[in-house]
């Protein structure tokens, strides 16, 4: 049989590809190419047999290849994927569409402007901010690994931006902060050596923060880093509800 | 977004169909008002709890609300993050927890209404 | 960025869920089978809320799941494309679920 097989013309599968040359096009057009199916190849390799063999003018972005750097997500027929951990034997015969992730202002062909993020990151301060900055000398900020389980699960995310991209809610509202920026901004207020909570919670306790959230739950699904970012803004949700009766109830307490 | 969005995607229907088990839990809070009101009245309380529309509307409604029950006590482990040291308590554990309650509650509730027969 | 009054809402919300989640049910089961199926008569049930207990327990019941379909009845309005309203359904659900818990109110405690 294997034998057989390798004398066989052959196999291919079809990607219809997300096409926008802004300087050529006025509208996005879909293109398609005819690659060749292997087993062992994920939709980034398709991608890049495209770019080196077909067509030198299909843009994208990809880095690492192996689901750490973030940068390959795009929509694998309808869903927020990274592509290089998109199987083709997962979708073969059928063909494959490939888009843009959602919800993001298309650059060229299949990237995205990703500043909206960007600015999300920003405004939710995801970043390490000490309670009182020590000089070197004094050494390491300790931290016990009981201490560093709360936040680890939230730490694994890559800034991939498949969330944003399963969220109706980001999609009908692109002032929501958003689950990857809630769910970093989870992982730095429950950080033993951080004490910027209160200044994040502004962002994040605020309309467009958490409480735009309906919890459809899409972002955890499609995490490629089991993230759970809808968790995130739920336990957030806990903690900014129990602030704000302590707020009411015992007003000259802190 | 296209008015439909939550057509497009089997996750989001389902999304959908929990959101919409409000209108029956809402609804039925409702009957249960409405019933309350004629708490003094024999005859009046007893054509709300025999009508047939109302019963056919309460057995509509019967589904709907068990949607919203499994739906809510899977999602508790989202929201109810306990710890043993540096582990996670088994989301499923807690989950678990919720469901035996949910049948414990049910069944005390069964027999406190029969003794009352 | 506006700090939220959200907090009220969500925390009703999610006690209106636990309520429904656990107690309606049985309940349903109770009022549109127990009854139809003659295992319990209207009567019986009637007389069964003369307790002040089943009382409270009624009570819970009505109001707090009141609040849960308000909160995410207002949501689902957004959702299913009704927008640009403004305060309208917040202002219609809310006030209904307040509304409905002082006529429960009123109906078990004074009645």
């Amino acid at each position: 049989m294997a034998a057989n097989e390798a004398s066989q013309p052959e196999a291919t599968i079809s990607l219809e590809v997300f096409r926008y040359r802004p300087e050529q096009e006025d509208e996005p057009t879909f293109q398609r190419y005819e690659v060749p199916y292997r087993e062992d190849w994920v939709v980034l390799d398709a991608l890049n047999h495209i770019k080196d063999q077909i067509d030198g003018t299909l843009t994208y972005r990809w880095s690492c290849r192996m689901g750490v750097c973030g940068s390959c997500g795009m929509m694998v027929n309808g869903e927020p994927k990274l592509t290089c951990a998109a199987f083709l034997r997962d979708y073969y015969p059928q063909e494959i569409r490939i888009e843009p992730l959602n919800y993001f202002p298309v650059v060229r062909d299949l990237v995205i402007n990703m500043d909206d993020f960007l600015d999300k990151l920003t405004e939710v301060q995801a970043w390490l901010v000490p309670e009182e900055e020590k000089p070197v000398s004094e050494g390491e900020y300790l931290q016990t690994p009981a201490e560093l389980a709360q936040y680890k699960q939230f730490s694994m995310c890559i800034n991939c931006m498949l969330c944003y991209s399963a969220c109706p809610v980001y999609g009908q509202n692109p002032d929501f902060i958003g689950p990857a920026a809630i769910a970093l901004a989870q992982r730095y207020n429950l950080d033993s050596r951080d004490g910027a909570a209160d200044k994040r919670a502004e962002v994040i306790f605020s309309h467009e923060g958490i409480w735009e959230c309906t919890f459809v739950g899409d972002c955890t699904r499609v995490c490629p880093k089991n993230v759970d970012p809808a968790g995130a803004i739920q336990q957030a949700k806990v903690t900014a509800t129990s602030d704000w009766y302590r707020s009411v109830l015992v007003p000259w307490g802190k | 977004m296209p008015t439909g969005w939550w057509l497009k995607k089997k996750t989001y229907s389902l999304f959908m169909l929990r959101e919409l088990t409000c209108i029956f839990v809402g609804g039925y809070a409702l009957l249960l008002l409405i019933l309350a009101s004629q708490l003094g009245d024999e005859k009046g309380f007893g054509d709300i709890l025999t009508s047939p529309l109302l019963i056919g509307l309460q057995i509509i409604a019967l589904p709907m609300v068990l949607y919203h029950t499994v739906t809510w006590l899977n999602l508790t482990p989202k929201v109810l993050v306990l710890w043993r040291g540096e582990e996670r308590v088994n989301p499923l554990l807690i989950a678990g927890v919720h469901y035996l309650a949910w049948v414990v509650v049910s069944i005390v509730i069964l027999w406190v209404v029969a003794l009352h027969r | 960025m506006v700090k939220s009054n959200e907090p009220i809402w969500w925390s009703l919300f999610s006690a209106g869920g636990v309520v429904a989640a656990f107690f309606l049910p049985v309940t349903i089961v109770v009022t549109a089978i127990g009854v139809p199926a003659d295992w319990i008569s209207p009567g019986a049930l009637q007389q069964l809320l003369q307790n002040p207990l089943a009382r409270l327990y009624l009570f819970v019941i009505i109001s707090l799941p009141l609040f849960h379909w308000a909160h995410r009845f207002r949501y689902v309005v957004a959702d299913l494309g009704l927008k640009g309203l403004g305060p309208v359904p917040a202002i219609v659900c809310y006030g209904a679920a307040i509304l409905g818990t002082a006529t429960a109110a009123f109906f078990l405690a004074w009645r």
